[in-house]
């Protein structure tokens, strides 16, 4: 289990940035992703392995119309 | 066009003839007002009261209508005013989103003051031409168009019996007819509403700019609370102001140096981020559609859900290829965000245009919401035409969507039929129905006609005509205040039903749109929390209006850095920006916080306004189950397994071998206490009563203790 924005989310060995990404159907692009307070940049979503118990915030900058 | 056969019918009733002023750090210091009554036309002095209290824009526009009516007065009385101002820092051209005009009125949808704000070139050319604001008041007996050559200084008004009456027509006409050459179109700036806004209650302003690359007038709109209602009934038919030599230091700003540093900044972010982040510059503010789908924050259905698998027909994608590319659209000098976009040399397949190719401002996101999926269309083209005669017609796009998908929901469940409607079939998704509807507004015939009186109307006379159930009507007809909401699902976001709710004018995201922070962030997790972002947020957005301010550039795109500061959902670089530019144009000497506290005492007092109004309480601050839960057993099912889960971890109670009705109506218990305790909240970071009234403490606080002002709290507490 991880916390996904301070909720839990359930974890499965090798899960990506990008998976999680794709699971939660995130797709809006002005993202800022930190795992353990440490930000992810985009380059890195594929390559970057979430460990099981990890603090994940995907926080969106959209603030409407 | 037969220019000179329209001008020759004009009849001059009245002229005046003023001195060329200077602007002195963004204020001309006086203000124009116009009665068509008897036709006088006046300057008035700005305070240094109206600048230290009001700024300028939204803030003159309430103060400036507040002297001029009573509790009494309604929308339709003479002495409603409409006021149009830009604010100090309007027609700078250094800085993006620096264009808009406020414009201020007694709504005939709500019959409180409306505020709605426009791009257009109208206000930096009331200003330059020498008013920081213009007045509006009485009404004449046939119709009239009031002219302002701001290099002239004269100003007529005209009887006007024979221009067209819908916006792209009278726009073209009136822009050739007062520019002196071809050169000079750019110089005009026309004010206008369509034939339907003889009708409907929700009637929009148009404003124009010339568009020098199309050689075509452009169209943006005031499109909230039915002003343009306001203006046909004073028998406006235009307002047209002619001023040419804009140039960059026309506000005669404090420090220009600073200014154009803090241009050049954002402009540089714009060229380099905004095909990675929103792409404004591509598709405007459509870039959302299908986010908002992805999200389920797409309302479709009359909000029952949010989203549909036939959203990717009307995409961002898809209107991608359908805008003009490659053309700087922005509305105002000097914004690169160019979010104005439109489709070019569109044939229109119905209505008096039928087969004429035009150019549709647009989509906005929210007309393809609005027009398109809430009303369960997802075909483009509907959707552009709608969008093209709305604007035409001087339809609010976002009313007009909410009422129809409502309509569409009555006709589905049998409430209204065929025959009420006069033979329209008003199913979800059926296009040609609601363009005929919309035709039938424009002409004030049949059920159009009755659909523009908006949903609050609609309510009382399906269930006083017809035997409609009044509580279901309440239920699923999204109004509030009588202002239909914009075209978001607050659903799963108790911060933006706050953020819909608890405001001024009406459910209008300009205040606060809170949905990511709250739903998916997860970053304002407690009741006080959400009340801060419902202080903080409403308060800085309100800080646009003041100024002539366009909201887009402050979020819409992004710096670099912004991810490594405290606050990313301030851009805290661009709050600087803010600070920045309003200093370098007036002279004085604000900080972020100082910021804050200006909008304070606008908000207060329109506040403050509405309850002198009879209105702007508690109790006026509830809003229509639908926006905050599932009304209907439909409704549950479709998302079953996220509210079952949280009927048993957020309200305790077990949904296992209940009925939908049993768990709806446990659902709707949690979630009705849950905004009555966020209001409690949002009241008391307000500063204000439980019963929502600001308090007198709290006026002196932020300086919005003027008399007038305590005299009608008094009454409140």
């Amino acid at each position: 289990m991880i916390k996904l924005n301070n909720r839990d989310f359930e974890w499965e060995e090798g899960l990506t940035v990008q998976e999680l990404l794709n699971k939660k159907s995130y797709t809006y692009p002005k993202l800022i992703i930190k795992i353990n307070n440490v930000l992810v940049s985009s380059e890195e979503y594929v390559s970057t392995i979430i460990r099981d118990g990890d603090d994940v915030k995907v926080i969106h900058l959209l603030a409407g119309g | 066009m037969n220019i000179e056969k329209l001008k020759s019918a004009h009849k001059l009733l009245s002229e005046y003839k003023y001195e060329l002023g200077k602007l002195e750090k963004g204020y001309t210091n006086r203000t124009l007002y116009i009665n068509v009554s008897d036709n006088t036309i006046k300057e008035k002095s700005v305070t240094q009261l109206m600048k230290d209290k009001f700024i300028g824009g939204k803030g003159f526009g309430l103060y400036y209508l507040w002297n001029a009516v009573t509790p009494e007065t309604k929308w339709n009385d003479p002495e409603n005013e409409i006021v149009i101002g830009s604010g100090p820092i309007g027609g700078i051209t250094q800085y993006p989103g620096a264009g808009k005009s406020l414009v201020c009125s007694l709504s005939p949808l709500t019959g409180m003051p409306m505020d709605s704000n426009v791009g257009g070139y109208f206000g930096p050319l009331l200003k330059f031409s020498g008013f920081d604001a213009l007045e509006l008041q009485g009404k004449a007996d046939k119709d009239v168009i009031i002219f302002i050559d701001g290099n002239k200084g004269t100003i007529t008004i005209e009887e006007a019996p024979e221009e067209a009456a819908d916006s792209h027509v009278l726009g073209e006409q009136l822009t050739e007819m007062y520019a002196e050459n071809e050169e000079d179109k750019r110089n005009i700036s026309v004010v206008s509403a369509g034939s339907a806004a003889n009708h409907a209650y929700m009637g929009l302003l148009n404003f124009t700019f010339y568009d020098v690359r199309r050689k075509q007038i452009r169209l943006k709109q005031a499109g909230r609370g039915g002003i343009g209602t306001v203006f046909r009934d004073k028998h406006i038919k235009a307002l047209v102001v002619r001023f040419a030599g804009v140039k960059g230091n026309l506000n005669n700003p404090d420090d220009q140096g600073k200014i154009n540093r803090t241009g050049i900044k954002l402009h540089k972010e714009i060229h380099d981020y905004d095909a990675q982040q929103c792409k404004m510059r591509q598709v405007g503010t459509a870039n959302i559609i299908e986010v908002m789908d992805q999200y389920d924050l797409l309302p479709t259905h009359n909000y029952k859900f949010g989203s549909h698998l036939d959203t990717f027909k009307i995409s961002s994608k898809v209107f991608t290829g359908m805008i003009t590319q490659n053309t700087p659209d922005g509305c105002w000098y000097g914004c690169s965000l160019s979010c104005a976009k439109a489709v070019d040399h569109f044939e229109l397949k119905t209505g008096p245009y039928k087969g004429q190719k035009v150019i549709v401002d647009g989509p906005e996101y929210e007309n393809a919401a609005g027009l398109g999926s809430n009303c369960g269309i997802f075909d483009p083209h509907a959707v552009l035409e709608l969008n093209f005669y709305c604007d035409t017609y001087a339809i609010d796009t976002i009313s007009y969507g909410t009422t129809t998908a409502f309509v569409m929901e009555c006709y589905e469940n049998g409430i209204i039929n065929k025959e009420i409607t006069g033979g329209l079939e008003l199913h979800f998704g059926n296009a040609d129905a609601s363009l005929e509807m919309l035709h039938q507004m424009s002409r004030g015939e049949g059920f159009g006609r009755l659909v523009g009186l908006g949903i609050r109307n609609l309510k009382r006379i399906f269930a006083e005509q017809y035997g409609a159930d009044p509580v279901f009507l309440n239920d699923i007809g999204m109004e509030q205040k009588g202002l239909e909401f914009s075209e978001y699902m607050p659903k799963e976001s108790l911060a933006q039903q706050g953020g819909y709710g608890l405001t001024n004018k009406g459910p209008q995201h300009d205040e606060a749109w809170l949905i990511f922070m709250d739903m998916v962030n997860n970053q304002i997790p407690t009741f006080e929390d959400k009340a801060e972002a419902l202080h903080y947020f409403p308060m800085f957005r309100t800080w646009f209006g003041l100024n002539g301010l366009c909201k887009l550039p402050w979020n819409d795109i992004v710096p670099a850095g912004n991810k490594h500061t405290d606050e990313p959902a301030k851009i805290p670089e661009h709050v600087q920006n803010y600070v920045d530019i309003f200093n370098g144009v007036t002279g004085n000497n604000i900080d972020k916080e100082q910021l804050i506290v200006q909008s304070e005492r606008v908000y207060n007092f329109q506040r403050i306004f509405n309850i002198r109004m009879g209105f702007g309480k508690r109790i006026h601050d509830a809003i229509p189950y639908r926006a905050m839960g599932p009304v209907t057993v439909e409704e549950y099912l479709s998302r079953a397994e996220r509210y079952d889960g949280q009927l048993k971890e957020l309200v305790g109670f077990n949904p296992e071998g209940k009925t939908t009705e049993e768990k709806i109506a446990a659902m709707r218990a949690y979630r009705e206490d849950q905004y009555q305790k966020l209001t409690d909240a949002v009241y008391k970071r307000r500063g204000w009563t439980m019963d929502g009234v600001p308090t007198i403490e709290h006026l002196k606080s932020i300086g919005m203790d003027l008399p007038e002002v305590l005299e009608v709290v008094k009454k409140h507490l």
